[in-house]
């Protein structure tokens, strides 16, 4: 476990450094020291099972037995395996969907929770309970409200929702989406709250006195004003979708058939599961490096000097 | 989304705040990151309880969390370890799911307790080739009194190329088929013997407005044991043996074409409840239709009695629950007496163990595994120790005719075939897995089925 929880997370961490490390040099190079620890650390847990997963998608091993070298073969099988296709479709199709789903969701209710009254400090704590409980939790709490003879749907009487969620490899993918949505939109809320408590009142009075609604505040100001919140949003979101496993392995285990088995699922069915740790590296591999140009490829986006153009036209 | 984007929106935080928090406040956050490291290192070794005399154990033994077995053997353990005080036996509990991922990674890195539980099969077979378990066939040789008293066919999970690699103990437990009996008053029917006679059952019971079968085909291995059977019923044992020796082209024969069509038209002619493939075996919502009277018949493991009258005791001590043997299939070509499940559990001696643990492991096997208060105390869970000669045993019992009638068919079985997820290697039982999941859902026929099985043969 402990090999497959670092490698997915290397490219979350890998992701950052090159965003700052910019800033630091050109800060002070006396401080340069304060990063060592982390640096260590990441060293020790990110770097090491990263080059120990390289040299392992190289060889044949069960997890048991011997290590033996294997060339190429690993890459060259699974590149032309068609269930690695699959789930490589099926996470970017979650990906895309997620970010379509999660992204105005959030960036409204952020948006609606920023503000000060009462009642909106009350919903904004009810909005964000989700995320005080682990992914296997909700997991398994759905898995027993979609059942189609004892959840909720046949218990409250409701013919409509009695589906096969979990069953029907369509559904299915429509109920990840929902749950991961679930699960994840209030992290993300959070984000854009403190993105627009950071947006200068003065605009919005400036905007008021010019004759600006309420829609246009936020298409004229609130949301250019956001957009480098929106990037760090959609980073988290693209690169986790890319590691997303644990409630994917408890909501479905990759089922029905392969319906949902995205990468993160289809490395550690592979390496755990069928024991092949050989072609699970490989997916580990193709997981960081993806998981790295997406982030680049995001960062890039956002522009280059990014937290020098915030306060725009201040 | 995975939990490693909240790790690093945090990880973000604390650098942004980092230029504005003094010295010493970072300083003190320095000091905690090492704390924060060694915690989450301690959750992969921490974890489960541990029970008997850990301290000064010789040998040790990784066990399954979950009643009643977790307390029927650490009785024992404990039992052995008052009479053999120098020879004790140190006990640690692992959830299941987490016990097969674990030890299997112990293993690899020579870290593995002295005692290896498992079920025998393709697993056991992966452990002899990388020379990780003893060859107890001269042990055995030595302790004939041990190897006598257990069921002969307990013996075939243990043996790799002829050679016996475990102690097959505990229970057995044959997949058999269970029926709701007032539901089959209800509309009139009669239990059915023939596959035809099944099949001729679904229509009456869609009519009366229940599912004619439960199943909990999101587990997938539920969705397996129809196949196991009707394998075995049309074809005989010797098609899947074929299959598990590994031989070309074994899952291509008549009999498997036959076995995978009809399951399709089951699935077709809406033999199983709706949404099945949504429904669950690991909370038990198969067992809760049948009882729930939603469902009229179940095909299931041993093991479902004890849970459903845990769950529904009315119902069955209340002469609603009644069960028998799978259908015979017309013209099939095995013997009605053939059962399908798993024969037994099964121990076995870690290699890289010191002599001095081997010997205690092994002083457990003669003496301490399947003693009477053992034997009993799964009698009185209503489960069948693979031990012969215990008839008057299971006739005391409250549930002696559900005991009776799992004895007869175990230790009368022509052929007792093991599980064939547990029976192939661990990469070949994933793939079949993902197959049967599929086939049920009908998105793959039985020849597309064959073709990939053909494929996923000797790996």
């Amino acid at each position: 476990m402990s090999v497959s929880a670092t490698t997915t997370r290397a490219p979350a961490r890998s992701a950052r450094p090159a965003g700052t490390s910019e800033h630091k040099s050109v800060k002070t190079g006396s401080v340069a020291w304060m990063a060592l620890p982390a640096l260590l650390f990441f060293l020790f847990f990110g770097g090491v099972p990263l080059v120990g997963v390289v040299l392992l998608s190289f060889t044949q091993w069960d997890g048991i037995g011997a290590i033996s070298w294997l060339g190429i073969g690993n890459w060259t099988s699974v590149l032309a395996d068609p269930v690695m296709w699959k789930a490589m479709g099926l996470t970017f199709g979650i990906m895309i969907f997620s970010w379509l789903v999660q992204t105005p969701l959030a960036l409204l209710l952020g948006v609606f929770t920023a503000g000060t009254q009462r009642y909106r400090a009350f919903l904004a704590v009810l909005y964000f309970l989700p995320l005080l409980m682990s992914a296997a939790a909700i997991s398994i709490a759905y898995k027993a409200l979609l059942d189609p003879n004892f959840g909720l749907a046949a218990s409250l009487g409701i013919p409509i929702l009695v589906q096969n969620w979990l069953g029907s490899p369509t559904l299915v993918l429509f109920v990840v989406i929902f749950v991961l949505s679930w699960m994840y939109v209030p992290f993300h809320s959070l984000i854009y709250q403190g993105g627009v408590r950071q947006i200068p009142k003065t605009m919005y009075e400036a905007a008021s006195i010019d004759g600006a609604g309420t829609v246009r505040q936020f298409f004229s100001i609130t949301l250019p004003q956001l957009k480098y919140t929106i990037i760090t949003s959609s980073t988290l979101m693209v690169v986790g979708s890319m590691t997303s496993f644990d409630l994917i392995f408890v909501l479905t285990g990759g089922g029905p058939g392969d319906a949902t088995r995205v990468l993160a699922l289809d490395m550690y069915l592979r390496g755990f599961r069928a024991n092949q740790m050989g072609p699970a590296s490989v997916i580990a591999v193709l997981i960081v490096l993806i998981g790295l140009a997406l982030a680049q490829l995001l960062q890039r986006v956002g522009g280059k000097d990014k937290s020098s153009s915030q306060m725009e036209g201040m | 989304m995975s939990s490693s984007t909240r790790s690093q929106a945090l990880t973000s935080t604390t650098t942004g705040t980092v230029r504005a928090t003094s010295r010493r406040q970072f300083l003190s956050m320095i000091a905690l990151a090492p704390v924060a490291g060694s915690a989450l290192a301690a959750c992969g070794t921490s974890g489960p309880g541990s029970a008997g005399s850990g301290a000064d154990a010789v040998a040790t033994e990784w066990y399954l969390s979950g009643e009643p077995s977790e307390s029927i053997t650490t009785d024992a353990v404990n039992a052995f370890n008052e009479a053999n005080p120098d020879q004790a036996i140190g006990l640690t509990f692992f959830q299941n799911d987490a016990y097969k991922t674990k030890i299997k990674t112990a293993i690899g890195a020579g870290q593995a307790p002295t005692i290896i539980y498992g079920w025998g099969g393709g697993t056991l077979g992966s452990y002899v080739q990388a020379g990780q378990v003893d060859d107890l066939t001269g042990w055995f040789d030595q302790n004939v009194a041990v190897r006598d008293r257990l069921f002969p066919s307990s013996f075939g999970p243990a043996t790799v190329d002829g050679k016996l690699y475990a102690l097959p103990n505990e229970t057995v437990t044959p997949i058999v088929m269970y029926y709701n009996d007032e539901l089959f008053e209800k509309v009139g029917a009669s239990k059915p013997t023939t596959w035809d006679e099944l099949v001729a059952l679904v229509p009456v019971f869609r009519e009366a407005g229940v599912a004619p079968l439960s199943l909990g085909g999101q587990s997938r291995w539920t969705s397996m044991m129809w196949l196991e059977y009707l394998f075995d019923r049309i074809g005989g044992d010797q098609v899947f043996a074929d299959i598990a020796a590994a031989k070309p082209d074994a899952w291509n024969t008549p009999a498997a074409l036959d076995a995978l069509t009809k399951v399709q038209d089951l699935v077709r002619a809406g033999g199983f409840v709706d949404g099945f493939e949504s429904v669950t075996a690991d909370s038990n919502a198969d067992q809760a239709l049948l009882y729930t009277g939603r469902a009229a018949m179940m095909l299931h493991g041993a093991w479902c009695y004890g849970a459903m009258k845990n769950d529904a005791a009315d119902f069955v001590t209340g002469g609603k629950l009644s069960f028998g043997p799978f259908p015979t299939v017309t013209g099939g070509a095995g013997d009605p007496s053939n059962a399908v499940g798993n024969p037994g559990q099964y121990m076995s001696v870690f290699s890289q163990a010191s002599q001095e643990a081997k010997d205690a492991a092994l002083a457990f096997f003669a003496d301490g595994i399947m003693t009477d208060d053992v034997i009993q105390a799964y009698i009185d869970n209503g489960q069948v120790p693979i031990v012969t000669g215990i008839e008057d045993k299971l006739a005391a019992s409250d549930d002696a005719e559900w005991l009776d009638f799992v004895y007869q068919l175990a230790s009368k079985a022509a052929v007792f075939t093991q599980s064939w997820d547990q029976a192939l290697s661990p990469s070949t039982a994933e793939a079949l897995l993902t197959n049967i999941e599929q086939l049920f859902a009908l998105s793959i026929d039985p020849q597309a089925f064959i073709t990939t099985m053909n494929a996923t043969l000797g790996q």
